[in-house]
């Protein structure tokens, strides 16, 4: 399987697990990342997946082979959903196998932190008030001065 | 105008930044620190140059060797300095400046002073994010003395809000980045990684500044307009209402193509607060743009 990739269909994860398997392999470690009905303080209904995929493959497959020769291991995939996903869905899927355990959860673990950090893949979550927003770009995005938001009182600008 | 009081510098040096987790002043995107820098930059412009400190800071490292002027009613925030200056050279006006705007430079700061018009209580510049106007890189005259102690005393603090209820001179910004501020540990890396190790003083953009300046789109003479493509994703796609367009432009970066596209697209992130691609890979904002080029800016990502 390619080290990494998207789907926009729920995730085959036994496929995935079988795909890893190696005669030298003592065991296999994953990570799968689900949809969860919370996010700081806001019960969430469901949630959107949009990539920028020609570079988010590129760099997810960087990740991948990072991992490979970091910690050691014999093989490690992601596989990350794009679209509409609703609650309890498989939002994600990091694979290792490896000669020893302590590899295989360092290098799922460094995988799945570095995805989110680096591969351009956002998310929209939609509130069960009918609001919704992107994460990290809204609630920290708000313009102007650091000043203004260190103020007691709230600002209202009567002009 | 012949009575034009003289103008001094005041660079705000703020208190203790709880989302940054550090001492604004003593940041460094220029390879000095943010202090040294403003004051640096306000002392081409302005006859003298004071740093504006708390009681509990003056003998702090950064803030120790510099001119010095003391708030005389520390807890109220950046108001505080504006007004102790003001009491210390009654005669003089100020040019404020906050010192935690990495993009400010020397030209947005000298159109500032020739656009003063001294017969107001301040001259500032509207906000490209909101229109109101900036208080943190403005001209604060002598007249502003007694309406700005009348301000505090009726408890209110907020310099912004002063100016939208005073006198005000406001000007549209040149550069429309020029005031963007950073306050996270992330937007202060990705601050960093934009100047690639170049103050902003020296990046030129004389395409955007004559257009903005002359109010028509100036090409500049030596720039023939390129081709590009740009594509949107996430937040931005929203804010632009496309996923992609395809444009002829003479912005010469991604830094001056986000500039223009940030007048034409309601954006609200701040260049810090995005990344680069360039044909489907991380480029950098000074990268030069070619004909044909499809430009990706990238939202901060959440993916797992």
């Amino acid at each position: 399987m390619k080290p990494f990739s998207f789907s926009t269909t729920p995730l085959a994860l036994d496929s995935y697990r079988r795909e890893l398997a190696d005669d030298a392999a003592g065991g296999y470690a994953s990570f799968e990342g689900w949809v969860r009905n919370h996010n700081e303080g806001h019960a969430v209904t469901r949630l959107e997946y949009e990539a920028f995929e020609a570079l988010a493959n590129k760099e997810g497959e960087r990740i991948v082979n990072e991992a490979i020769a970091r910690f050691g291991v014999l093989k490690a995939a992601c596989v990350h959903r794009v679209g509409s996903l609703a609650i309890g869905d498989v939002a994600v899927w990091v694979g290792v196998s490896s000669k020893h355990r302590a590899e295989a959860f360092a290098a799922c673990r460094y995988i799945i932190d570095e995805v989110k950090h680096r591969v351009p893949i956002w998310k929209k979550e939609h509130y069960v008030n009918g609001d919704s927003g992107w994460v990290n770009c809204e609630r920290c995005a708000v313009p102007g001065h650091d000043h203004a938001h260190e103020h007691p009182h709230a600002h209202d600008h009567d002009h | 105008m012949s009575a034009e009081a003289p103008l001094f510098g005041l660079v705000l040096t703020g208190g203790a930044s709880t989302r940054m987790q550090r001492d604004k002043a003593v940041i460094e995107y220029h390879g000095q620190s943010q202090l040294q820098w403003t004051f640096h930059l306000l002392s081409h412009v302005c006859a003298a140059t004071f740093v504006s400190v708390r009681p509990d800071q003056r003998e702090e490292p950064t803030r120790a060797g510099f001119p010095q002027i003391v708030d005389r009613q520390p807890g109220i925030g950046p108001i505080a300095g504006i007004s102790a200056a003001l009491h210390a050279h009654p005669k003089a006006a100020w040019l404020v400046v906050a010192c935690d705007l990495p993009f400010l430079n020397e030209q947005t700061l000298r159109y500032l002073v020739e656009h003063r018009d001294s017969s107001k209580i301040a001259t500032a510049f509207k906000s490209s994010h909101d229109g109101l106007p900036e208080p943190l890189c403005a001209i604060w005259e002598p007249a502003a003395r007694e309406p700005v102690l009348a301000f505090i005393a009726a408890g209110k603090q907020c310099p912004r809000k002063f100016l939208i209820n005073a006198d005000t001179l406001l000007l549209d910004l040149p550069d429309a980045r020029a005031l963007d501020n950073v306050n996270t540990a992330d937007e202060y890396r990705s601050t960093v990684a934009a100047f690639g190790g170049q103050a902003p003083d020296q990046r030129s953009r004389p395409e955007s500044t004559t257009a903005a300046v002359s109010g028509t789109q100036v090409a500049s003479t030596d720039t023939k307009p390129r081709t590009l493509r740009v594509q949107y994703y996430a937040i931005l796609r929203e804010q632009a209402g496309r996923g992609e367009e395809t444009l002829d432009t003479t912005a010469a970066t991604p830094a001056e193509l986000y500039d223009e596209l940030r007048r034409r697209h309601p954006f609200q992130l701040n260049p810090a607060q995005l990344k680069v691609a360039l044909n489907s890979e991380f480029s950098d904002w000074q990268t030069p743009l070619r004909h044909g080029d499809t430009v990706v800016f990238i939202p901060p990502v959440a993916g797992g």
